[in-house]
């Protein structure tokens, strides 16, 4: 094993790190928000919202990322009237497609990890809120999005580290972050070993912080599971 | 109904009408739960709903604040109607912000307790106050001590439900629906999920809330209650009103034969 060049490959990757990461936050940013509005649709009364909510679950969650990465960046510029609009210029980008495409099959997984965190909610607590005269969206606010998202947190959990391991698909798009960083050494060294392991690595580590982070999160927001305290809490 | 609807207790003879509700229906299915109940609460009235498993008192009170929404019949509290239309074919609420502040009027505690799992039992209280009535939260905060003083749980304003034995959750589900200041509170049988050794501390809470003049409704199957605390009793059988009197008349000689029934299966 040589340590000189497993040192010289990890300072060469760490450099692709920062675009890892804005792959990863933006998607997991943007497939957050497009989520919500799935859910909300897929949750509503209304028939064709609840259908084009069911059909997006169904297409974005049923088919693989990277076939839908792959139409988004080689497909999209074969319709003239995507080329010549106003948004070819972000849409022609290696970046703006992974981010569009990591973002929008996300959106597709969180929102069924949302709507079952709705299910879990018991229905006795969401008639005490309506017995106080809670509704709309005063109700989503208060007490179906807190206890929905603490469900849901777990499952969340295991999502965000899916798509920390996802945005390597990027590299197959031409986005140089630390796979295609790392594909771009092999075939400059033929050390595979090495410098897979160091990528391998740098994701370990990264997920590791983030499931931390995570837990850290579902714990803070769940006391009520915990046991009581052995003290009395102090008084405020 | 039967002859022995009775309706003048003569405690409460000024009083303003808190609570009017006139000939509700309501069917699940095929089944006719309700077959036309009215009945007026004044202020300060305290009336116990007995009947059988089935009788439709539960279902009754539900109607009230519009968890169920009845088929048929007209709702007043302190005088507002609640506005109900026909939509395809089903009676429903007109105005859904009417809807929301009768509720926020009506003080609910429920069989379970149902309190937020997730909030610490101050949190629950002020709740409604502070995201309903939209009032300052200070102030808030310092009127829920003093109900969770009053309920005897101060001690416990920071722990959450699920640490507090049932008794001391029911306790914090009735300083919740009070920091609301309701007008009318509703029990839908508030004793019957606690172990026999936790009702009384709730049914002291109860009556204390009776004697400071409170306009209540309560489901019971807590026969000395309803004979000692209540000043009107109200027996439903098979969705209607069988008995209705004061307590010492239905106990003492005036219940119908089913009442007496009734009763005499909780040695009465």
């Amino acid at each position: 094993m040589d340590i000189t060049f497993m040192f010289e490959t990890m300072k060469t990757l760490l450099a692709a790190l920062p675009m890892t990461l804005a792959l990863f936050s933006l998607s997991v940013f943007f497939g957050g928000l497009l989520a919500l509005v799935i859910v909300w649709m897929r949750v509503s009364g209304n028939t064709i919202a609840r259908n084009f909510a069911k059909g997006y679950i169904f297409v974005f969650r049923g088919s693989p990322l990277l076939i839908q990465m792959f139409l988004i960046f080689y497909g999209l510029g074969q319709f003239g009237f995507i080329r010549y609009s106003f948004l070819w210029p972000a849409l022609r980008e290696p970046f703006v497609c992974a981010v569009l495409s990591l973002a929008l099959c996300t959106a597709g997984y969180t929102a069924e990890i949302f709507r079952f965190g709705l299910r879990a909610i018991p229905a006795k607590e969401i008639e005490a809120a309506r017995s106080v005269g809670m509704s709309g969206f005063l109700l989503t606010r208060r007490i179906l999005a807190p206890i929905a998202f603490r469900h849901a947190l777990p499952a969340y959990s295991t999502e965000v580290v899916m798509m920390v391991k996802s945005t390597a698909l990027a590299s197959l798009v031409t986005v140089w972050e630390v796979t295609g960083v790392a594909q771009r050494l092999i075939s400059q060294t033929y050390r595979t070993m090495e410098v897979f392991l160091c990528a391998a690595a740098i994701y370990l580590i990264l997920n590791f912080l983030i499931l931390q982070a995570m837990a850290l999160l579902e714990y803070k927001l769940t006391p009520h599971r915990r046991a009581a305290p052995l003290f009395p809490v102090p008084q405020r | 109904m039967t002859p022995t609807t009775l309706n003048q207790t003569g405690t409460t003879m000024a009083g303003t009408t808190r609570l009017s509700v006139r000939n509700i229906r309501k069917s699940f299915g095929t089944h006719e739960v309700l077959r036309g109940i009215s009945l007026d609460a004044r202020d300060g009235d305290v009336i116990s709903l007995l009947g059988a498993s089935g009788s439709g008192k539960s279902t009754f009170l539900r109607c009230i604040n519009l968890l169920e929404i009845a088929d048929h019949g007209e709702i007043s509290v302190d005088g507002e109607l609640i506005q109900m239309e026909q939509r395809g074919g089903k009676n429903v609420p007109a105005n859904r912000r009417q809807v929301d502040r009768i509720r926020s009027e009506l003080g609910m505690v429920f069989q379970s307790f149902n309190l937020w799992s997730h909030m610490t039992i101050l949190e629950n209280v002020i709740e409604g106050p502070v995201h309903v009535l939209k009032r300052p939260r200070a102030e808030c905060i310092a009127e829920a001590e003093v109900l969770l003083e009053k309920v005897g749980i101060a001690e416990k304003r920071n722990a959450y439900p699920a640490h507090l034995s049932g008794g001391q959750q029911q306790r914090a589900a009735i300083a919740r629906s009070l920091a609301m200041k309701p007008k009318v509170m509703l029990f839908d049988e508030p004793t019957s999920a606690l172990d026999p050794e936790l009702v009384g501390e709730v049914l002291r809470v109860m009556r204390s809330l009776a004697e400071e003049g409170m306009t209540m409704l309560v489901v019971t199957h807590e026969m000395s209650f309803a004979r000692n605390v209540s000043n009107r009793v109200i027996f439903m059988k098979s969705g209607e009103i069988d008995s209705d009197g004061a307590p010492d008349q239905l106990f003492g000689s005036g219940g119908s034969p089913s009442f007496r029934q009734f009763i005499g299966n909780f040695g009465g």
